[in-house]
């Protein structure tokens, strides 16, 4: 048994400082900072406007903040400043090391070609070139997604939501990722469709040890997911901490009116 | 000895911003010390703070103000200082929790809600499963429910789930909130079973015990709720 990881020796895998995203003079985020470590869930909860999304898509580097620092830890160990990285390094992160799971299975995944190619296709992206392994590893993964094998060669516009939603997850994290983003990953779907997508993220994030930050408005979901929660609103920060800590002794009015307006999470 | 659990001037209250700002003082002074093999009854009526104490204890509910010293294999740490990781890291290895009521997870079998804790621990699966099984056999859950979700169970059932999971593991402390309270006679002494078993194995326990005999039998003694009052 390890002793005490608790003097945090181990340094973060992610550390966020100041981050602000703007649309011309409109706010998307502002000011937000938070480290993530190996392991480690964070949930941000909040409702539809409160710059959940922006806030996703500036820590993948899809759009560039107007402030503050992104640093994440090299699988070398150095610390890279992500907006240092040339365009390409950083292109290659977001291929190798990262892995984004859409709310919209379609723009994480490309529809007119097999769902084999869609989960070969990162693996390729990567150096992959032998035909039979990457079949093997697009079969495998397929599997653990709980997606019959005998679909690999089927096209995912013939998958059902859940089914485009899980071979999404496939893809992301066929290439082995340390950091994985997801944008209300089980948002409309039916319930027990959620329920069995959430056990398979819940069973593959403790499995592989990944660290993941899941955007959610559904706090039932960030209760099952996340060791730690971030509340937004308006574009800030309003409360953080320990999941069950934030929903069960919520501080702050707007988590106080969030948690008191669902029926039980 | 050292105190394994060291409570100084514990005060917590609760503000409702959103039904007129007021604010519940619940509890207002806690100063308790709880050893090895020590189980320290809360005794009080209802609403006097029982279960927020117990929360709180656990990094549940977050500390108003005052110390909160666990001992944590060799450190000692304030869990009202600590951060989320450290509490994680604490619930993983060092405090144990029994709430009232099992929080099921959808499509996870009883067996391995059990098991789960000593996995997080390093113990392969196959020794996990066999101890879970283990503890819901003595504790008389049929064996036809073990790979069921408890979703659809009683509620004895579901307690004793709970309390399964809550001793897979040799928590050095223990937090127990009522865990006989919807359980029978034979139940009821497995239980107590359990909990003489562990305070020999010198658990320091914090418990709410409604039912009086199992009281008498489990507790060194008794922390008087109204003095959390006085202030
Ligand atoms: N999360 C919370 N938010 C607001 N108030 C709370 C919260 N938890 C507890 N309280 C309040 O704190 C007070 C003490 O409640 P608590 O559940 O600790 O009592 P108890 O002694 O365990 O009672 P019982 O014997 O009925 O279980 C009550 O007034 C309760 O409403
Ligand atoms: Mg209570």
């Amino acid at each position: 048994m390890s002793a005490l990881p608790l003097l945090d020796e181990e340094p973060p895998l992610l550390v966020v400082e100041g981050l602000t995203v703007a649309y011309g003079a409109r706010v998307g985020c502002r000011d937000v900072g938070f480290e993530l470590w190996p392991g480690e869930v964070l949930g941000i909860v909040g409702e539809s406007g409160s710059g959940k999304t922006s806030l996703l898509n500036a820590l993948s580097a899809k759009i560039e903040p107007a402030a503050g620092r992104i640093r994440y830890r090299l699988r070398d160990g150095t610390m890279a400043d992500l907006f240092d990285l040339s365009e390409a390094a950083r292109r290659q992160l977001l291929r190798t090391d990262w892995g984004v799971v859409h709310q919209n299975p379609r723009d994480g995944l490309r529809l007119t070609v097999s769902a084999g190619a869609n989960v070969g296709e990162r693996l390729m992206a990567i150096g992959a070139r032998h035909y039979g392994e990457i079949r093997g590893s697009a079969l495998d993964w397929l599997g653990k997604v709980e997606i019959d094998r005998d679909r690999i060669d089927d096209r995912p516009s013939s998958f059902s939501g859940g089914m485009q939603q899980r071979l999404q997850i496939a893809r992301n994290l066929v290439t082995n990722p340390r950091l994985v983003f997801m944008d209300e990953p089980t948002g409309g779907l039916d319930v027990s469709v959620q329920a069995r997508l959430l056990d398979l993220i819940r069973g593959l994030v403790a499995d592989l040890g990944l660290s993941a930050i899941i955007v959610t408005h559904d706090l039932a979901v960030a209760r099952l997911l996340a060791h730690r929660l971030m509340v937004m609103r308006g574009g800030e920060v309003v409360e953080s901490g320990l999941t069950d800590q934030v929903l069960d002794d919520p501080q702050h009015p707007y988590t106080q009116l969030l948690v008191s307006s669902i029926l039980q999470v | 000895m050292e105190p394994l659990l060291d409570i100084r001037g514990l005060a917590k209250s609760f503000t409702l911003h959103n039904q007129g700002g007021v604010t519940l003082p619940v509890l207002a002074a806690v100063d308790l010390s709880v050893r090895a093999g020590e189980c320290v009854a809360l005794h009080g009526r209802s609403g006097t703070g029982k279960s927020t104490l117990l929360r709180t204890l656990y990094g549940n509910y977050r500390v108003g103000s005052g110390e909160l010293w666990v001992r944590h294999g060799a450190a000692r740490i304030d869990l009202a200082q600590a951060s989320p990781r450290q509490i994680i890291e604490l619930r993983r290895s060092t405090i144990g929790y029994v709430s009232q009521f099992l929080r099921v997870i959808p499509r996870v079998a009883a067996l391995d809600i059990v098991a789960e804790p000593m996995r997080a621990r390093g113990l392969g699966a196959e020794a996990a499963l066999e101890r879970a099984a283990a503890l819901l056999t003595r504790l008389n859950v049929p064996e036809r429910l073990w790979h069921l979700a408890p979703a659809t169970f009683s509620g004895g059932e579901q307690q004793r789930i709970n309390i399964a999971r809550g001793f897979a593991v040799e928590y050095p402390i223990l937090l127990l909130d009522e865990p006989t309270a919807s359980l029978d006679g034979d139940n009821r002494t497995s239980v107590i079973g359990l909990i003489d078993e562990v305070l020999a194995r010198g658990t320091a326990i914090v418990g709410i015990f409604h039912d009086g005999e199992v009281r008498e039998r489990v507790a060194s003694r008794l922390y008087d709720m109204t003095e959390a009052k006085a202030a």
